[in-house]
């Protein structure tokens, strides 16, 4: 009887292969990967190491957001205001600098009021319980304008005695490789980790799926909540600081609307918006394909203003794709 | 001698008034089947005594001392535990990670922790083998019967030295052979000397296990017996309210 138990037990439903096909994010890659490809043979500046070096420099703005907003959708909520959040941090790193302190001042500064945007959005999303969308919305027009207060809306554009190592930060490279991007790489890594590996990745999904449920287990679910907002506008606050160094300079419209494009990356890369999934592979590689589009229509000499057009019709087929995919695992 | 003491237990939500002056006792080893219709108190009295709730009016006492609960953990951490009649599982995480849910074993490099999946799953496969259940630790809750689940739920409450089990409807969705060894276990349990609380709603499995039966009509006690001075025709007929009291 036991030993028939442990036979069942034992028996593997998918192999290998089977499980990588059923992750959305294998998809998701082996769509951008094939853009890469179609596009390396119809023009001849895409594989160019210039137009790369681009590329992955653009991207990974938006991929650095889009792991925090991952982490944020996983657990059932949303954050809107990431794009304010990026500008107030540039903002507080750009006046500190401005009036003569130093780049390691100014980070701090500017992350630590990233955190605070996050640490007011999760007291009150978790604590007064007002809807994420809600409070999320509000702190994005809050953030902003607290930035535009801050600087009496003018452009900065010096930085003081450091200036030289924020601009190498933001806008230099590192064996050829742009630093942004491997701020993203490092940042991704250390995400993933921590989603797989601690406690709190595990709670964060437990939150997602079922919130009541991890409440009842024990669950501080309450805290948790404030960790994963103050996480979030700390990604959009890093990668303020990276931006402020590569445009070398900082104005208050700086991320406006770049919460849209993050989300995107994050539902691309197959974060499901009523929680309990996602993955760091998926972000980034949501985020790249994102940028691939807007690279390739560049390229091929098509109008800009299709931009659009092409980035939102990809959000929907990717979300459609991966629907009739399971429903048909389902009738299977 | 009780190991669990209610007195008075009432709770009010709103205008509802969902128990009334419930009182009761439990002694270690007992198990005691709650039953009444639907709406009449059983998952209301129940949650109070596992932290879900404060009662409006009325004590709890466990061992002789007062028991004062502001969340599960609190209940938890004087002995209680408890399976919900949903269960409170995630189904994106796997059979053992939900087991530990909210107690997850790790293991340490210093200052930092991380998840000791190996650790969970060992212990939660032995879990389920004692349930002679055919739950795989790996797999997610999402792709598992309603038999499994319960697996899952029950074998939570396996983790710590419990002292006494609360189970809102065990046996409710799952099969035949399972039901015979959740009924086996529950026998099991009695004999370690847990004190057990059985809310269900099929007959045959309280008269089964039970030692004593107490019935809730709109959130009052209408019946307090020992099993064998009682059939299954007169608790049908306090929960309908054909006999109004025993």
């Amino acid at each position: 009887m036991t030993a028939a138990l442990d036979d069942a037990i034992k028996r593997e439903t998918h192999g290998l292969a089977g499980w990588i096909m059923s992750r959305p994010a294998f998809w998701v890659f082996l769509a951008a990967v094939l853009a890469c490809l179609v596009l390396s043979l119809l023009t001849d500046t895409f594989a160019t190491p210039q137009n790369l070096f681009n590329v992955t420099r653009n991207f990974a703005f938006v991929a650095i957001i889009a792991l925090g907003m991952t982490v944020v959708i996983i657990s059932g909520g949303i954050d809107l205001s990431v794009g304010s959040t990026l500008c107030i941090s540039a903002m507080v790193l750009a006046i500190i600098m401005n009036a003569g302190f130093g780049l390691a001042l100014g980070i701090t500064a500017a992350l630590a009021a990233a955190m605070l945007v996050g640490a007011i959005n999760g007291y009150l999303i978790a604590y007064i319980r007002i809807p994420p969308f809600v409070v999320t919305l509000g702190m994005l027009s809050v953030a902003r304008s607290a930035a535009m207060v801050l600087s009496n809306n003018r452009m900065i554009y010096q930085f003081g005695p450091d200036e030289k190592a924020l601009f190498w930060l933001g806008g230099g490279s590192t064996f050829g490789i742009a630093n942004p991007v491997i701020a993203l790489v490092l940042l991704a890594v250390i995400t993933g980790l921590m989603l797989k590996w601690t406690r709190w990745g595990t709670r964060v999904f437990a939150i997602g799926s079922n919130q009541h449920a991890a409440l009842l287990t024990g669950v501080p679910v309450r805290r948790l909540k404030v960790s994963v907002y103050m996480f979030s506008a700390l990604t959009a606050g890093i990668a303020g600081v990276l931006e402020a160094g590569w445009l070398g300079g900082v104005t208050t419209n700086l991320g406006q609307s770049m919460e849209l494009s993050v989300i995107a990356a994050t539902v691309i890369g197959g974060a499901n918006l009523m929680g309990g999934a996602g993955t760091v592979f998926g972000a980034v590689v949501g985020a790249a394909l994102i940028e691939v589009i807007r690279n390739s229509l560049t390229l091929l000499g098509i109008s800009s203003f299709w931009q659009g057009t092409f980035v939102g019709s990809f959000i929907v087929l990717a979300v459609a794709f991966d629907r009739l995919r399971t429903d048909r695992e389902l009738e299977e | 001698m009780a190991i669990l003491q209610l007195n008075g237990i009432s709770k009010n939500f709103g205008a509802i008034q969902a128990l009334d002056g419930v009182s009761l006792e439990l002694a270690s080893g007992e198990i005691l089947g709650l039953m009444g219709d639907n709406g009449a108190g059983k998952s209301t009295l129940v949650k109070i005594i596992a932290g879900n709730f404060k009662p409006t009016r009325g004590t709890i006492t466990i061992d002789g001392e007062a028991a004062e609960f502001h969340r599960p953990v609190d209940a938890r951490n004087r002995g209680v535990e408890i399976v919900y009649q949903d269960l409170a599982l995630c189904d994106n995480l796997s059979a053992a990670v939900n087991v530990f849910l909210g107690r997850e074993l790790t293991r340490g490099f210093g200052p930092f922790r991380i998840m000791n999946y190996a650790g969970m799953n060992a212990k939660a496969g032995e879990l389920f083998k004692e349930l002679k259940s055919e739950t795989r630790p790996r797999d997610l809750v999402r792709v598992m019967s309603g038999g499994q689940r319960q697996a899952v739920a029950i074998a939570r409450t396996r983790l710590s030295q419990a002292r006494i089990l609360l189970m809102d409807e065990p046996t409710a969705a799952i099969s035949v052979r399972q039901v015979a060894e959740v009924l086996n276990l529950i026998r099991e349990l009695k004999s370690q000397n847990l004190a057990v609380i059985l809310i269900s709603h099929r007959m045959p499995d309280v008269f089964a296990v039970a030692d004593r039966i107490a019935v809730l009509r709109r959130g009052r006690k209408v019946a307090d017996k020992p099993v064998h001075s009682t059939s299954p025709q007169e608790i049908t007929g306090l929960i309908t309210g054909a006999i109004d009291e025993a």
